[in-house]
């Protein structure tokens, strides 16, 4: 029962944030480039004011999946290696966060762009 | 109805308009919300089998990362991309998609070129500004540190 609870958080706050990105959409001319940017900075700049963690907290997934979560990782990996190796961990802190996910993503364009043709329909 | 053209055209924008909002806006949070709970249930699943929290959501990320990156290799991220608009762009799945599409779009302008440099013509931005803001936000915290 508890895993539906959660889902459902995740759900109406993921669902919500997407609402958000939707409503750029219709209402202002942003490029879907500049809405990740965005949301990436946003999540970033809401990370650093502490609002962003109470948020991943309630809704886990509906929080760190939408792209104001990589923000928000990219904020909590700066300020835990800022506290930890001090000056460097400015330098460290945010692509050590979002290492996983980059590469994943690099890799996994990269292999699937040399298995699929382009422009082919399955 | 006798209606003159300006009339109509009236009439058809106060009708048509919202219902395509309101319809964009419901596929953006039904899809939308429908990948994060997904997420939240992978999360559930990696975290019984004896994961760390923190482990466990990066792990959904990686795993959703993987889908979307596979069904964007199939064509078929863009089909649910037509009724979810923002739905698939905001949530991870959409950086994926993002990473995937151009790169095989132009993979006739070769590996290197191609591939390897088209895969940023959207993320790259997104990584610039997310990590430049990020060592900004690092640097005042280093200085508050400090003080």
């Amino acid at each position: 029962m508890e895993i539906l609870y959660d889902c459902l958080k995740a759900f109406f706050v993921g669902g919500i944030i997407c609402i958000i990105g939707q409503l750029f959409i219709n209402y202002t001319k942003l490029t879907p480039a500049r809405i990740l940017v965005t949301f990436v900075v946003s999540g970033v700049i809401l990370g650093g004011l502490g609002i962003y963690k109470p948020l991943v907290e309630f809704a886990g997934a509906g929080a760190t999946v939408p792209l104001t979560g990589f923000g928000y990782l990219l904020a909590e990996g700066v300020k835990i290696s800022v506290e930890e190796k001090g000056i460097v961990g400015i330098l460290t802190g945010g692509l050590t966060a979002s290492a996983a996910g980059l590469t994943v993503s690099i890799v996994l364009g990269l292999i699937i762009s040399l298995i699929f043709k382009p422009g082919d329909k399955t | 109805m006798n209606l003159t053209n300006k009339e109509y055209e009236k009439l058809n924008k106060k009708s048509s308009k919202p219902t395509k909002h309101v319809g964009t806006l419901t596929g953006a949070f039904l899809i939308g919300g429908g990948i994060c709970s997904l997420g939240e249930l992978l999360a559930h699943v990696y975290i019984k089998s004896g994961m760390i929290i923190q482990d466990a959501y990066m792990l959904v990320s990686i795993t959703l990362i993987f889908i979307s990156s596979l069904l964007t290799g199939l064509k078929l991220y863009d089909s649910i991309a037509k009724y979810a608009g923002a739905g698939s762009l905001v949530p991870i799945t959409g950086f994926a998609n993002a990473v995937v599409s151009p790169a095989l779009e132009f993979k006739s302008e070769g590996y290197i070129m191609g591939i390897g440099g088209k895969m940023f013509t959207i993320v790259g931005p997104v990584i610039v500004y997310g990590i430049s803001v990020s060592v900004l936000y690092g640097l005042i915290l280093f200085i508050f540190q400090s003080i």
